[in-house]
């Protein structure tokens, strides 16, 4: 499709344009010699608007020809050439234009005294042709650098649902480790215990399998999740672990971007508890309000704990994955208060889960 | 009946297991008792009690949990010498590993097996017995090798007897060379730490700390203002009113952050 064609708007400009030339045209017949201006405009519209179709063809001739792929030689010349034979079309059409109205009353002698003006429409039909062509190369490349935004633009959306699939898919493999070891140490002295911890851990591992293919779940699924996690948890660390639970009824059913609550808990367990000789709680508070939900998830934790490896991830993680997921209408914040680390957000309370 | 001194039977091998998980210690424990010729002399759940069992009991071998509480394992290793030999217990580290593959006798992964737990063994009884040549590397190197990279300490750990003390990096006023120790100037009191002031150099953040001086290193926090001392030498003056020589090397480097 023609780029003047494709919208009613742009063939308008387009003509406007041309009226304009149209104007400046009658006005340089009317400077040097006895063509009055009523004559100047009879002759120069009709045939402006007769050359901005002709010239709508340079599109097709510069759509062929980018200045990438031919050397600017050969494209002066293949352009000047054809410029060349479309002001010859022009003059023609011009000089018939004016024999014509020669033989009416209104116009008579126009003819003759149209003659001197030959060359000067023949150089301005070469020029408005270059013109022309000059406009079709910078809409042309003006689609292209559209074109390539719009291509980096899908390509970081794309780039950072991959990002996202990576970041959700995340099971700590310490505490898969761990948690195996364990295990190795019950077989002989706790045989029993040692079956139940395969099966706690075979839970949750099953519960976050496909999560990643998920945008969101029920809250309630990712409690679940927490409570498979700390079970297992509470196996390696015995009464170290304190988990305490205060939440609203009606927050389960909001769907959340799963596995979005299970790290701040693993954080909770490994730099909290894991370094306090005599364990610490784990506080998770979850309530609504008009239409928001808080979570608050809070840990005692040991101020002067050895440095910490590793550390910030997984929150870095949540905070991004929030953003991404409610933009401005959620909200992230980490505090310390003295041997207390808090993670507090807010999200939206959503109303449905989409089916997965 | 008396005591033959030249006796055949082989001295027992004293072992200390340092790990915060009891199920984690058990599986040591387990082991350890499959080898007649071992003894378990101390438990521990945390890095203190690591150090002041090491400290009291002198094992041959402990058997050491890198993520701990209150000190991690290689805070313990800084702090106990290298005349005990080492064998590192840990779930999953890549620095650490790395660390382990280059200067331990030896590491176990969790889970790890009785046959693994055996080679380690082996490995640590060459080492105590002498025939493995390979000289033991100081416990700092290790310890910084197994950082991960651009992450500098925020915390030195000083023993004093079997107690230990933390000193966090921001209330180091300076440190100063001793021999073989550095002396670590914090809220007004003076510990000694046995490394060398290149290696503490090395694990400090060069954005806080600055070496100043062949023996000095300074918290460019402290410094309150240089001055001129004799002959083209200069002294730092710290908020605290110490003064602390300043080298021309080391004039050039603060003069280049004062100017900033």
């Amino acid at each position: 499709m023609h780029p003047i064609f494709s919208e009613f708007r742009r063939l308008a400009m387009y003509l406007v344009v041309w009226l304009f030339i149209g104007l400046l045209l009658a006005y340089l017949l009317t400077v040097s010699h006895d063509i009055s201006p009523r004559d100047a405009l009879v002759l120069a519209l009709p045939l402006c608007l007769f050359y901005s179709f002709l010239c709508l063809s340079a599109w097709y001739s510069c759509r062929g020809r980018l200045p990438d792929k031919f050397t600017m030689g050969r494209l002066l010349a293949t352009h000047i050439t054809t410029g060349f034979f479309a002001a010859i079309i022009w003059t023609f059409a011009a000089a018939g234009l004016a024999h014509g109205l020669s033989k009416t009353t209104m116009f008579a002698g126009l003819s003759q005294r149209f003659r001197p003006e030959i060359p000067l429409i023949f150089c301005t039909g070469i020029l408005l042709y270059l013109l022309s062509v000059a406009f079709y190369y910078i809409v042309i490349s003006f689609e292209a650098s559209r074109d390539a935004e719009a291509r980096v633009m899908k390509a970081s959306v794309l780039a950072r649902d991959a990002e996202l699939k990576a970041l959700k898919a995340q099971v700590n493999p310490h505490f898969l480790f761990n948690s195996l070891n364990s295990i190795s140490a019950l077989t002989s002295s706790d045989p029993a215990k040692a079956r139940e911890m395969c099966i706690l851990l075979g839970d949750f591992l099953r519960r976050t399998l496909g999560l990643g293919e998920k945008a969101a779940i029920p809250l309630d699924e990712e409690l679940s999740l927490i409570r498979a996690f700390l079970a297992v948890e509470k196996v390696r660390f015995g009464a170290r672990i304190q988990m305490e639970e205060d939440i609203d009824q009606d927050a389960l059913s909001v769907p959340v971007p799963p596995l979005l609550l299970q790290p701040l808990v693993e954080n909770a367990v490994v730099h909290g508890i894991a370094n306090l000789v005599e364990g610490g709680y784990i506080r998770l508070g979850i309530h609504t309000r008009d239409g928001i939900v808080s979570i608050d998830v809070a840990n005692s934790f040991d101020p002067d704990a050895p440095a910490k490896r590793r550390s910030g991830v997984g929150l870095a993680n949540v905070r991004q994955r929030l953003q991404t997921r409610y933009g401005n209408l959620a909200s992230f914040a980490v505090k310390t208060e003295g041997d207390c680390f808090r993670v507090a957000l807010t999200l939206p309370a959503e109303v449905e889960v989409q089916p997965a | 009946m008396t005591m033959n001194i030249t006796s055949e039977t082989p001295k027992k091998i004293r072992a200390v297991l340092v790990d915060d998980e009891q199920l984690a210690r058990q599986v040591l424990r387990e082991f350890v008792a499959a080898h007649a010729d071992m003894e378990i002399v101390a438990e521990c759940s945390n890095g203190f009690e690591a150090v002041k069992a090491v400290t009291e009991q002198k094992p041959d071998l402990i058997f050491l949990d890198v993520q701990m509480p209150k000190l991690d394992g290689f805070e313990v290793l800084e702090l106990i010498g290298r005349e005990t030999a080492v064998v590192f217990v840990t779930a999953y580290d890549n620095y650490a590993i790395k660390a382990f593959e280059v200067h331990a006798v030896d590491y176990l992964l969790k889970p790890f097996s009785s046959d693994r737990f055996d080679a380690a063994l082996t490995r640590a009884k060459q080492r105590l017995s002498g025939a493995a040549t390979q000289k033991t590397p100081a416990a700092a190197d290790l310890a910084a090798s197994a950082r991960p990279p651009a992450q500098y300490l925020d915390r030195i750990a000083v023993r004093e007897g079997s107690q230990v003390s933390i000193i966090p990096v921001a209330k180091l006023d300076y440190a100063e060379a001793q021999d073989d120790y550095v002396a670590l100037a914090s809220a007004g009191k003076k510990h000694l730490k046995q490394q060398t002031i290149s290696n503490l150099e090395t694990s400090l953040d060069p954005a806080r700390f600055m070496r100043i001086h062949r023996s000095y290193i300074v918290n460019l926090e402290r410094v309150a203002k240089v001055e001129p001392y004799g002959k083209d030498t200069h002294v730092a003056v710290l908020s605290t009113g110490v003064q602390i020589p300043v080298s021309r090397a080391g004039y050039a480097r603060l003069k280049t952050f004062l100017d900033r």
